[in-house]
């Protein structure tokens, strides 16, 4: 009995308490070589989701993510650009017609007209027929667009030097570092040093930072007479006694940035 | 024992048919990879979802140590990319299943698309489909804001003006993303970050269900 008077349920809930056992639907109706759900083919998607895991995962590890350095409104120089999957609507921003008194055709007029069709895909393609062949508009103007997201991509790839990029913007990690000015080695890395290896031992373009090098005070002394790669010898002009002062000034800033 | 357990909680909750309704189907001959090798364009739909999975649960853990304030923010992801155990493999994950989703999302549409799997009965699927394309974008766009470096800052502002750019509703959409008429900065890395963690999520999650249901309902589409 599945509904009327004389059903039995469980407590006073909804739930029938006649237990009617539960068959398996009859594939029969379907052609061809049919698999059951589960757990069959369950266990070969199973299987090839793994293989997809571990792609990713060697992907995920041969290319650690990407981080610049921290957000800065007051730089001015910085070129942005947005994820690459956004590339080609930003590219787009950059065509005449859709730039500048046109701008309305770029953000809205195109990239609506082309996911406003994707979206209604249904019902502007509308025949009986499902075969590419069948509906020859809609499968040209679905080429047509991804022939352009592709070449938008491309030309907006293309003409940004991503090495270089991802160089010029590494992150500083904001230094801990306490510098005493009033140590007597100060004044002497004001004088001879901090015009290249910047006020906060930071370093600069011209040379590296001085912070967290590895270097006994006597090896920092012999550094600064010396040079050290494209440091030239020299550099330092003064008395023993400051080139002491000095390799101590360094040697107390990294241990206090430890 | 564990019979036992099923049948105390059949009895009352009549499970049964729930679950028989998800796992008890049979999987056609054409979409079967191991009878026809070119089915294997059925599994984009399958590991978009696989993607989606890793991106809540990597999500999920990035969240125990970002910061969403202007200050800490960067510095958190600095310091989970650097110091945390396994930091850098898990935000790697999200950092890549964000680009990958992306890619298997554009994989399934065009497999639906060039089968013509969308037309009648499947309208609503596809439109549905659609929306959680749409859903994807809205998550990548947010979601590059959060580490607060200079790629993301800059991004944002353009994307900020695209949108202060539409007619009639520019200003007010402005606001409501940026928190200011004219700053970029905490308001908008909270509101980005509350619409990245809970709002887009949410309609991720209720379109994705309707995109399975409707699917069991409806059934795989047949053979071209």
């Amino acid at each position: 009995m599945k509904r009327g008077k004389g059903m039995k349920f469980v407590g006073d809930s909804r739930i029938s308490a006649e237990k009617t056992s539960y068959y398996p639907k009859d594939y029969s109706e379907y052609p061809g070589r049919t698999e059951a759900f589960w757990p069959n083919f369950l266990l070969k998607e199973w299987l090839a989701g793994s293989v997809f895991l571990v792609g990713f995962l060697t992907l995920t590890l041969a290319h650690p993510s990407p981080l610049e350095g921290m957000a800065d409104p007051t730089n001015a120089s910085y070129i942005p650009l947005p994820d690459w999957y956004f590339l080609f609507l930003y590219e787009l921003l950059k065509y005449e017609f859709a730039s500048g008194d046109f701008i309305l055709i770029g953000i809205l007029g195109i990239p609506g007209l082309a996911f406003g069709a994707l979206l209604l895909a249904p019902f502007l393609d509308n025949g009986p027929g499902r075969k590419p062949r069948q509906r020859p508009i809609a499968v040209s103007m679905m080429l047509l667009a991804l022939a352009s997201v592709v070449w938008l991509t491309y030309e907006s790839a293309s003409a940004v030097d991503w090495e270089s990029r991802a160089e010029a913007n590494k992150p500083i990690p904001e230094s801990d570092v306490t510098i005493d000015v009033d140590h007597p080695g100060y004044a002497v890395y004001e004088a001879s040093c901090m015009s290249c290896h910047g006020g906060e031992l930071e370093g600069s373009a011209a040379a590296p930072s001085l912070i967290g090098i590895e270097y006994s005070a006597e090896e920092i002394a012999d550094i600064a007479v010396n040079g050290l790669g494209a440091m030239p010898a020299g550099l330092f002009t003064g008395s023993d006694e400051e080139l002491q002062q000095l390799a101590e000034f360094i040697v107390s800033v990294n241990e206090s940035a430890e | 024992m564990l019979q036992k357990i099923y049948d105390w909680i059949d009895e009352r909750v009549d499970v049964t048919p729930i679950w028989r309704d998800i796992a008890d189907h049979e999987v056609p001959e054409h979409v079967n990879p191991a009878h026809h090798f070119s089915a294997f364009v059925y599994c984009f739909g399958g590991l978009t979802f696989f993607v989606v999975v890793i991106q809540i649960l990597s999500g999920m853990f990035l969240t125990m140590y970002y910061v969403p304030d202007i200050e800490n923010a960067w510095k958190s992801v600095y310091y989970l990319q650097t110091e945390v155990a396994h930091g850098q493999i898990v935000r790697g994950m999200h950092h890549w299943g964000a680009s990958v989703v992306i890619v298997m999302l554009l994989l399934h549409t065009l497999r639906v698309f060039f089968q013509g799997a969308y037309k009648k009965p499947r309208e609503l699927n596809w439109m549905v489909g659609v929306l959680l394309f749409f859903v994807m974008l809205g998550l990548g766009f947010t979601g590059y804001l959060l580490p607060w470096d200079n790629k993301a800052y800059f991004a944002t502002q353009v994307g900020l003006e695209i949108a202060q750019q539409v007619p009639f509703i520019g200003d007010e959409l402005k606001v409501l993303l940026a928190g200011d008429e004219n700053i970029v900065g905490a308001q908008t890395l909270t509101r980005f970050f509350a619409i990245h963690v809970f709002f887009l999520p949410a309609i991720l999650f209720a379109l994705l269900a309707v995109h399975f249901i409707l699917i069991r309902r409806q059934g795989i589409s047949g053979p071209l």
